[in-house]
């Protein structure tokens, strides 16, 4: 499969980070839903955000895309501090997001949906468009061109030309992503990409995340489902009740008591239990870990 | 009888359009189930869809959404005159045509950006006031006010706009309605405005050596042409689609970069310009201008227009209007009923059509798809 043409941002020396994440907090009310948290993506990563439900994940990702103003502590992409800007600006950025629950253009084609990620870069005023001026059908052709470069990217395979919401629920997940990869961010924030997929999408997911970061694209990923999470993550930040409780690669991360503890309770012998499941495979640990949240 | 001769033209296309609908519900439906259950089972069961097939087009449907039928339409508007010149004919057709622009112009705010907005009447009223005023207090020649009007209209959009747009829609709805009120009040009690009797003498266009209300007639029918296919073609193009988005999902359209307060704004503006220049129309048309013409009524025959008609579709927002500025006329044989059987006939069209007579239709056009295997050349060099 051909990936668009796209621009790589090899800055590595400028910023020794892509994101930093700073003692960032939000409180609504009297519950802080994030305390404190503090990581990095570094450049082109793929990085997994997990915890329980309820552990202030998509919080925080609201947080780094605008959607909330943090309560305290800052945000800063490629050292510029975003803390608090415009959702707007911040995807102008390089950073494009996907939703928990679908969060699709329901009522307009699969091509306008990922039409919306070029929004920005389409070089086209309103005076273009009533006159159909060249370039208004330059940019409309250059547009759906690469619309379509990104739904065969993510391996859509439904009708592209009527309305999305007609679409089977594993296709709209694939055409979200490729709304969010028409952005061409520099940092892809997913939130719960295999939710509701079956496990041969999970396996085209897994494929497709690989192919994501071999653009170049840093991958932040909030999963469930830790199979996917220990097979495609260069590194993990686990949360829990908002604040990190370890931060590591997957290796370090499945035997870290912190995290077993988060996801089975707490209990006098967690130190036995910890031993017990180091032994097992990811699937059983976290699979119970799993069946507790749903 | 006469309500037939109105409906006709679209009694094909309702026919047509109704026959892909259930599909469609049905497919919606289902999807909807499968994304309320998040079942994986279910999801991959829809899948029968063909790939990259555009939707099939009934020949009636293909007939009317064909570029040349709108230009047929413009070329039988133009005619008229020479089919029928009665004073009465040309005076209800040009009504019809300016309330086609303000129509169209709503359809903007309305049924592109998803805002409700029931003081529309608000910026016509604008546009007639500065034409009118203008015109006979200080002379000008009507040609000479548009750039007033246009400036008149956006700052009166701007006023309206600034603060209200980060309101949600029924929030918006309320202030629009107030704003409406306003406008219409304070042209009542001002001075220069002429109070309650408003202003009157309002010269032409120009003596173009034909009879005055047929070149007015004939003036209106291009400015209302150009104004249909400039708000259709600024539809499909990049602010279009921001526009679309934002009345889809504002929170997502933010997430792809699209500044959703600024894209409101330039449907709110645009709306305002479209309204003012109709309101210029009228004022020639009707050389007097005065409050009661701006009322609520006004705004809320021009947002029906726009429902009957269906959202965001500019051939069903023209319908629509045409349909409300002339079904009274032609009902005037039920004599003191009118209004009563007009009623009548939107509640029941709206309840066997809510989506409007004529609805946006969501599949792309073929052309767009024949001339993408000639660019897949590109793909293999671009990367």
């Amino acid at each position: 499969m051909t990936a668009p043409a796209r621009i790589r941002t090899g800055s590595g020396e400028k910023a020794s980070w892509l994101l930093e994440v700073d003692a960032m907090t939000v409180a609504f009310g009297g519950v802080t839903a994030v305390d404190g948290l503090t990581f990095v993506v570094n450049e082109g990563e793929v990085l997994s955000v997990i915890g329980p439900n309820g552990a202030g994940k998509t919080s925080a990702f609201n947080c780094i895309t605008g959607f909330y103003k943090p309560t305290g502590g800052r945000v800063r992409l490629d050292g510029t501090d975003i803390t608090g800007m415009r959702p707007a600006r911040i995807a102008a950025m390089g950073v494009a997001r996907t939703f928990q629950n679908l969060r699709l253009f329901g009522e307009l084609s699969v091509l306008d949906n990922v039409r919306a990620g070029m929004h920005v870069r389409i070089k086209q005023s309103a005076f273009d468009a009533i006159l159909h001026t060249p370039r208004y059908h330059r940019s409309e052709q250059e547009a759906t061109d690469e619309a379509n470069r990104w739904l065969d990217f993510v391996g859509s395979r439904g009708n592209r030309y009527n309305e999305v919401r007609n679409l089977p629920y594993g296709e709209q997940r694939r055409v979200e992503i490729a709304r969010a990869l028409a952005r061409e961010p520099r940092m892809l924030l997913l939130d719960e990409p295999a939710a509701g997929l079956n496990h041969n999408e999970k396996e085209q997911l897994l494929d497709l995340l690989r192919r994501i970061s071999d653009l170049g694209t840093a991958v932040v990923l909030i999963e469930h489902d830790m199979g996917l999470v220990m097979q495609v993550s260069e590194r993990i930040v686990v949360l829990n009740y908002g604040k990190e409780i370890a931060d590591g690669t997957p290796t370090q991360i499945r035997s870290n008591p912190a995290v077993i503890e988060a996801y089975l309770g707490a209990g006098d012998d967690v130190e036995e239990e910890a031993e017990k499941i180091a032994g097992l495979s990811d699937d059983q640990v976290f699979g119970q870990g799993e069946g507790e949240q749903a | 009888m006469s309500t037939d001769r109105t409906n006709r033209p679209e009694q094909p296309n309702a026919s047509a359009t109704n026959r892909t609908a259930p599909d469609a519900v049905d497919a919606s439906a289902f999807v909807n189930a499968v994304d309320n259950r998040g079942d994986t089972k279910v999801a991959l069961a829809g899948s029968g869809l063909a790939p990259g097939k555009p939707r099939k087009v009934s020949p009636v449907s293909r007939l009317i959404s064909h570029p040349w039928f709108g230009l047929v339409i413009v070329a039988l508007a133009v005619a008229l005159p020479f089919i029928d010149s009665r004073a009465y004919t040309i005076r209800i057709s040009t009504d019809a045509l300016i309330f086609v622009m303000l129509a169209v112009g709503l359809n903007i705010v309305v049924g592109y950006c998803g805002l409700l907005d029931l003081g529309y009447a608000a910026f016509f009223a604008i546009g007639a006031y500065t034409s009118g005023v203008l015109t006979t207090t200080f002379g000008w020649p009507v040609i000479a006010t548009i750039p007033c009007v246009v400036v008149a209209a956006v700052i009166g959009g701007l006023l309206i706009g600034g603060p209200t747009l980060r309101l949600r829609s029924d929030y918006l709805a309320i202030v629009t309605l107030g704003f409406g009120e306003i406008v219409r009040i304070t042209a009542n009690n001002l001075e220069f405005t002429g109070g309650p009797n408003g202003v009157f003498g309002i010269p032409d266009f120009g003596d173009f050596g034909l009879r005055a209300d047929i070149a007015t007639y004939w003036i209106v029918t291009v400015v209302v042409a150009l104004a249909v296919l400039a708000s259709a073609r600024l539809g499909r193009g990049r602010l279009g689609r921001a526009w679309r988005f934002v009345r889809e999902d504002e929170d997502a359209a933010e997430a792809m970069g699209i500044h959703t307060y600024k894209v409101k704004f330039a449907a709110y503006v645009t709306g305002a310009i479209f309204g003012g220049l109709a309101g210029v129309l009228f004022a020639v048309h009707q050389t007097a201008i005065s409050p009661p013409s701006f009322n609520f009524l006004y705004s809320a025959l021009i947002l029906m227009a726009v429902v009957l008609g269906g959202m965001g579709s500019t051939p069903g927002v023209v319908v629509g209007a045409v349909i409300i500025a002339l079904l009274p006329e032609l009902l005037r044989g039920v004599e003191n009923w009118r209004y009563f059987v007009f009623g009548v006939l939107l509640i029941v069209l709206m309840i066997f059509r809510p989506q409007g007579i004529w609805p946006h239709r969501v599949g792309e056009t073929p052309a767009k798809v024949r001339r993408k295997p000639m660019r897949e050349d590109d793909v293999e060099v671009v990367p």
